[in-house]
């Protein structure tokens, strides 16, 4: 990762990282300890929304059913926790083990599938995970479940400096692996069956086998952002994994560069500072305007879509290698 | 006389009432350059499929290099040795050549479920790969999108990339195809260069390159191989010119 | 046995309005290869003009009869003006393009008709019950959509075996290059199939509102199912999606009525009652999946 971070690109990426390392210190500083909550929160999509661009991104697969991973890691900890379990130590890694095995089995049935089945399927699958957390009536159906965040041994999660930086390291370390991913005979292999499958099969790789395997590691890795963002609130519900939360992911990757090591975490920023910008900027226009940003946002995805598919990391410069 | 690498036995294929392959039995010798020509029509393109994995015979057998691989997946088939190119060019566009072929060579090499270290800097993928585009003569568009080659560039590097596994059999698919004169007898000679390193089973409607490369030649008509033998035994035989031949007087 | 009939019939209504929901998706699906997900839109478009055109001529029919026409009309101009974009875009492309439509519509309904949900009353000449079986009551309404439904159905039926355009539509979905060739105006056609999908889901979306609600997003949800119910019949086939929908619409209605006796023998009678609707959504993403293990292109799907 350190190579990805010399030119002019990573100095833009570096200087990102530098701010966001220093985010707890800034909003402390000029007393905005509201944006500290959007950070956050920031943070731990960007870290889904990387996960994401491994197979998306890296591997062409358009999974339309993301957000579940939010859903299982989140609700996981949050029924051990209503039960009385609260050591995250116990707590975290039968949630990601419970994420990995999901990932896994409709990773092994969507991938049988090509084009706009496989999109629908894994979106399908994601409304059923929908589906039976809106049914646990037990744990607050529809209106989710508040409960007491997961006890970690050193550090305090309910410090909300701790828990940001907690984040960002998961962030990092993230980021780190998908660059290493990405120039690996893994990544090849995926970026391959990406650009042309049969040729990849005619090559001799068993290209099944390897999407397998990025499906279950890009499902392991939300599940720890659902992990991660049931604790910033103390909450989860389903609409954490509600299909538009998925369709905001995809948003994601696509806005910030689709296939950059950085640009879901563009992607995830812009996504934020749109809604926050683009509201002041409607009432500006016309008193009561700001709620219906979204009026804005929609034609400009149609645009994006349309015009601008290399996102943001495309427009700091060339790409190499 | 070898025993026969490549062997097909009573192989039918059908397309609802067409019948695309006929009862056909074939061979094809360790080394040797088998070309298979015939009129359009004649199915050698659903042959090549039921070859390669990627269409399923109706009934009859496929062996290679001894094994039954009627029902084999089609990276399985690679992986014992069966190579091949594509009629319709299909290297990896968004990669330069040498990183075609590199991931050629990639698919011999053990698993891939490496995630860590970089594979622009392994040597025992990159020589490897540099080797093959020296072969074909491609060493100097190494770092190259394969997208901006030539067309007769891509097909010299779909062959660096079915050579890169070490296969004892090439699968051809018309190599030729869109190529000028020129282009042709450079692909000609590399063609009969490479023959020293495994054998062919060409498919081919350039009567020249045909004829200047074949050890032995099978004519399908039909789904049916009407006649196999050398070229000038396919040159002297009348079913042949009655059935193609006859309306190119070569 | 009685109660049994019922729910059937509720089965078939509401697998009826799916399939007019689901035959405009597979239309565009299988002709334009678009991924279009903001056909649920149009029904929530076609369900929020009608309440205007309702409210206005006081005529539940005559509004639902103005509504028609607009909602083609407003199938065309989008077309027009932004999905033809879309066309030979890759998935990825046509996914995020019509996910930021459905924003736009479900704040465009916010904004002309405010955030609070609109109501249509079941028309007053449709308010009583019909005897299906002598006495076995039900209701009229919901008897006419099942009567409206079955017309639409045998009429699409007409239309894709007899007219020039149905066999346009038949060959577009098996062979797009070849309609092409044909010298056929494409973008007329493409045009006019997207229109025609359109008025089918905003006449569902009208149909079901008496019975369900006009409200901000009603078209999301469901619009999954029609997807899984094309998925299910195989993208292109009018007659896919219409096996598929019957067999969702019982799956769904039979689970919500008997589901929760079934699970109240071994569940507290609330966690029952919870459980049942969510496990009856789950049953249908169960049979999809089951299906595609079998067949991965759909029940009448083709390989293309």
């Amino acid at each position: 990762m350190m190579a990805a971070l010399l030119g002019r690109r990573g100095m833009v990426a570096a200087l990102v990282l530098v701010l966001l390392a220093s985010l707890p210190l800034l909003t402390a500083l000029f007393d905005q300890r509201y944006l500290l909550s959007v950070g956050t929160r920031v943070v731990i999509w960007a870290i889904a929304a990387t996960s994401l661009n491994m197979i998306l991104g890296y591997g062409g697969l358009v999974s339309f059913g993301h957000a579940a991973f939010f859903g299982i890691g989140g609700y996981v900890v949050g029924i051990l926790s209503a039960n009385g379990i609260q050591d995250g130590w116990l707590q975290w890694p039968l949630a990601l083990a419970v994420a990995i095995l999901w990932a896994a089995l409709i990773g092994a049935l969507s991938l049988r599938t090509r084009g706009v089945y496989f999109i629908m399927i894994t979106l399908a699958f994601a409304q059923l995970v929908y589906y039976l957390a809106s049914g646990l009536e037990a744990y607050g159906g529809d209106d989710g479940l508040n409960f007491s965040r997961s006890r970690l041994w050193l550090i305090d999660l309910r410090d909300k400096n701790s828990f940001y930086w907690l984040c960002f390291a998961f962030l990092l370390g993230t980021l780190w692996f998908s660059s290493r991913m990405e120039h690996s005979r893994f990544g090849y292999v995926l970026r391959g069956a990406r650009s042309n499958e049969l040729r990849m099969l005619a090559l001799g790789f068993p290209v099944f086998r390897y999407r397998l395997a990025a499906f279950t590691i890009a499902g392991a890795l939300g599940g720890l952002s659902g992990i991660l963002l049931a604790n910033e609130g103390a909450y989860v519900s389903p609409a954490m994994m509600s299909w538009v939360k998925s369709g905001d992911l995809i948003v994601m990757v696509v806005l910030g560069g689709i296939g950059a090591l950085f640009g879901p975490l563009y992607g995830a920023i812009a996504f934020f500072a749109l809604e926050e910008l683009l509201t002041p900027l409607l009432h500006l226009m016309h008193q009561g305007w700001g709620e219906y940003w979204q009026i804005v946002f929609g034609p400009m995805l149609v645009a994006i879509a349309l015009y601008a598919k290399g996102g943001i990391d495309s427009l700091l410069g060339p790409r190499h290698g | 006389m070898a025993e026969a690498l490549l062997k097909t036995k009573g192989l039918i294929k059908r397309f609802g009432g067409l019948v695309a392959t006929d009862n056909l039995s074939i061979e094809v010798r360790e080394g040797e350059i088998h070309a298979l020509i015939g009129p359009n029509g004649a199915g050698k393109t659903t042959l090549v499929g039921q070859l390669t994995g990627n269409l399923r015979p109706d009934s009859g057998t496929i062996h290679f290099a001894g094994r039954d691989v009627t029902r084999l997946p089609i990276h399985a088939r690679v992986q014992l040795g069966l190579a091949r190119s594509f009629q319709i060019t299909a290297v990896l566009r968004e990669f330069s050549a040498i990183e075609n072929v590199a991931l050629a060579v990639q698919a011999h090499a053990g698993h891939s479920f490496r995630f860590l270290a970089d594979v622009r800097f392994d040597k025992s993928l990159r020589e490897p790969a540099w080797q093959s585009l020296e072969l074909v003569g491609l060493d100097a568009r190494a770092g190259v999108p394969a997208a901006t080659l030539s067309h007769g560039e891509q097909r010299q590097l779909e062959i660096a990339m079915a050579l890169a596994g070490k296969p004892r059999m090439l699968l051809l698919d018309e190599p030729m195809a869109g190529m000028g004169v020129e282009e042709s007898q450079d692909m000609v000679q590399l063609l009969r260069h490479l023959k020293a390193r495994c054998g062919m089973l060409l498919i081919e409607h350039d009567m020249d390159a045909v004829f200047a490369l074949a050890d032995r030649i099978t004519v399908l008509v039909y789904g049916r191989a009407i006649a196999s033998g050398t070229p000038d035994e396919i040159r002297a035989s009348p079913e042949v010119r009655h059935a193609y031949l006859g309306e190119e007087a070569k | 046995m009685d109660y049994l009939l019922i729910q059937v019939l509720n089965g078939v209504q509401l697998g009826l309005l799916m399939f007019l929901l689901a035959a405009g998706l597979t239309l565009t699906f299988g002709i334009m290869d678009l991924v279009n997900l903001a056909h649920g839109s149009l029904y929530m478009m076609g369900a929020y003009i009608a309440w205007t055109f309702i409210t206005w001529t006081d005529s539940f029919v005559a509004g639902a009869l103005l509504a028609l026409p607009a909602t083609f009309a407003l199938g065309v101009v989008l077309e027009v003006a932004v999905v033809r974009r879309l066309y030979n875009r890759d998935h990825l492309d046509q996914v995020l393009a019509t996910f930021g439509l459905i924003l736009f519509f479900n704040e465009l309904v916010r904004v002309i008709w405010g955030p609070a949900g609109k109501s249509i009353a079941v028309p007053a000449f449709l308010g009583h019950t019909v005897q299906i079986l002598p006495g076995v009551p039900y209701p009229a309404y919901r008897f006419a959509l099942i009567v409206v439904g079955l017309a639409v159905a045998v009429i699409l039926a007409w239309l894709v075996a007899r007219t020039k355009l149905g066999m346009l539509i038949r060959a577009g979905a098996s062979n797009r290059r070849m309609i092409a060739a044909l010298g056929v105006n494409i973008e007329l056609l493409f045009s006019l199939v997207f229109g025609l999908g359109a008025v089918f889901a905003g006449l569902a979306g009208l149909m079901a509102a008496p019975i369900s609600s006009v409200k901000i997003g009603m078209g999301d949800d469901i619009l999954i199912v029609a997807f899984v119910i094309i998925v299910i019949g195989g993208i292109g086939s009018i007659k896919g999606a219409f096996v598929a929908a019957m067999l969702v619409g019982q799956i769904d209605i039979i689970g919500r009525a008997f589901l929760p006796n079934f699970l109240k023998a071994f569940m507290a009678p609330a966690s029952a009652s919870a459980a049942a609707p969510a496990i009856s959504q789950v049953l249908i993403y169960v049979v999809m999946a089951a299906v595609l293990v079998w067949r991965p292109t759909g029940l009448f799907g083709q390989r293309q």
